[in-house]
């Protein structure tokens, strides 16, 4: 049994003083009930998750007391992303025939400040100051650039196409292009990113209803299939946030093992992919995931980026609503921010961010702390 | 009388003559890892001997942090006497790379491939006056 996503909700993603994450989740969730034509007593299960605003399943106080079972998941920056799975399996399961996904999240100004005991390392190790996830995308990056020669320009660029993409998705929260000078100049953070080459933690919602495929038509003329979603976890050897040692022999990040794993779900290649949403917390982060991901071999995004091949209308266009750059990161909702990007491309809806070519195939990679990957391939 | 004390237990040897990083390693498939843990990361065999990691390595990677982390950070210092510290990861030979603060702080002066020694220094003082000792690396002199 496929599985088919039939309704898309988003609440604009940014700053919204005057509503919860709560509400904002409840917003996204009511406009993609009507995108299905559907009431929420018509929903059978919901996934649900949001770091900084609640539990997800608190959402029913706000839409209505049905009984349903509403599980709440948390994958760190990947729950987006593990929602959506857990979605896809019970409804291939044949359990249940329609379901929600959901997520939204609300966090404080500033860099995440993480726990490190909730993750099993010694208290020892924020004390220092080394409990940051901009200092692991730092020194990943700083290590690749070093290794396949990517310069401080194509850093840049990334940042800059970014928000040049974000000006024109009225749902984004940087909506003003921003020159590669002033990108490069803007303060250093963390050696060799400087504050525009970050994303910010932020305010959001999204929902997605997912249904058996066999009744996707009875919601919607324009059903988009779910045909591959894959999440991996990482293996003893990889590179990842939140790591007080790191083995001499490297091996493959879980975003290697879940692209890899998403293709073959699928049945289909990097190639085929029209449009991509490759986790974007930082500008290094796009450029590693171009390959980890298997869209170009290591040290080929210093040409792809400068030739503009990621750019909406390039040959192969990344994080074509302004990405986690241009939208900032609410854990909760940001994978799913990247599922509604492509249902919206896949339908031709996009507006001024969408890509040329009638595209059939799209693609979504979320990344998380402490070694997590979630992907997804879907079809028009 | 103020002491000298580690930052945590068992993380490096402390007090002594020639302090070091303390690493677990497995008896099964020889993987060391740091911190000490009491079962191995790439096998899951719970049989592991600790040993002491060298104290010279090469950095494999690094990058400098340039504004003050919120908590859990906890130093000394206040947003007006925050000083940018390098971190980075060093390749210890035979062991494992460990992440640590380093001691220079100048993006101009750090270099991947460069040596550097593991040296334990104050990082804080307690409010009873104790100095809580931490590691970090140091370019070599």
């Amino acid at each position: 049994m496929d599985v088919a996503i039939v309704g898309i909700g988003i609440h604009p993603f940014g700053r919204t003083p005057a509503r919860t994450g709560l509400q904002q989740g409840a917003y996204a969730a009511r406009l993609a009930l009507q995108d299905a034509g559907v009431e929420w007593r018509d929903i059978q299960f919901a996934f649900g998750g949001s770091a900084s605003a609640g539990s997800a399943d608190a959402l029913v106080n706000e839409l209505g007391l049905t009984g349903i079972p509403f599980i709440n998941v948390a994958n760190g920056c990947a729950t987006g992303g593990s929602s959506l799975i857990s979605a896809y399996n019970a409804i291939k399961s044949g359990q249940y025939d329609i379901g929600m996904v959901t997520g939204f999240d609300k966090h404080d100004r500033g860099a995440f400040n993480a726990d490190p005991k909730e993750l099993g390392i010694g208290e020892w190790y924020g004390e220092v100051g080394m409990m940051m996830t901009t200092q692991f995308f730092a020194m990943k990056i700083q290590k690749y650039m070093h290794d396949y020669s990517i310069s401080h320009d194509t850093l840049a660029k990334v940042a800059e196409k970014a928000f040049i993409n974000g000006s024109k998705n009225p749902n984004a929260w940087r909506t003003e292009p921003i020159t590669v000078d002033e990108i490069i100049n803007s303060i250093m953070v963390n050696n060799p990113l400087t504050k525009f080459m970050f994303c910010s933690p932020a305010e959001g919602g999204v929902a997605l209803i997912l249904c058996r495929a066999d009744h996707a038509k009875r919601y919607t003329d324009a059903p988009v299939y779910l045909k591959g979603a894959t999440m991996k976890s990482r293996r003893f050897g990889s590179f990842e946030v939140f790591a007080p040692s790191q083995a001499l022999q490297q091996v493959d990040g879980p975003t290697v093992d879940a692209s890899k794993a998403a293709f073959e779900m699928a049945g289909v290649d990097p190639k085929d992919m029209a449009v991509l949403q490759l986790q974007d917390t930082e500008v290094g982060a796009e450029i590693m995931h171009m390959a980890e991901n298997g869209f170009c071999e290591d040290g080929e995004q210093e040409a792809l980026i400068q030739q503009g091949a990621t750019h909406i209308g390039g040959s192969m266009p990344v994080n074509t609503d302004g990405g986690c750059l241009a939208n900032g990161e609410p854990i909760g909702a940001s994978g799913l921010r990247q599922v509604y990007e492509n249902v919206l491309q896949l339908r031709g809806q996009a507006g001024g961010h969408q890509v040329p070519g009638d595209p059939k195939l799209a693609y979504t990679h979320v990344y998380g702390a402490p070694g997590i990957s979630a992907v997804t391939i879907l079809q028009r | 009388m103020s002491i000298q004390i580690p930052i945590a237990e068992g993380l490096f040897s402390w007090p002594a003559a020639k302090p070091a990083l303390l690493a677990s390693r497995c008896k099964r498939c020889g993987i060391a890892a740091f911190p000490v843990a009491s079962s191995c990361m790439a096998c899951s065999w719970q049989d592991v001997e600790i040993e002491e990691l060298p104290t010279r390595g090469t950095l494999w990677t690094w990058t400098v942090q340039q504004f003050m982390p919120k908590k859990p950070y906890r130093s000394d210092e206040t947003h007006e006497t925050f000083t940018p510290y390098g971190v980075g990861y060093l390749e210890l030979p035979g062991g494992v790379r460990v992440e640590g603060r380093l001691t220079e702080n100048d993006p101009e002066k750090l270099y991947i491939g460069m040596q550097m020694d593991v040296v334990f220094e104050p990082f804080r003082t307690e409010d009873n006056g104790d100095e809580v000792i931490n590691f970090f690396f140091r370019p070599v002199q």
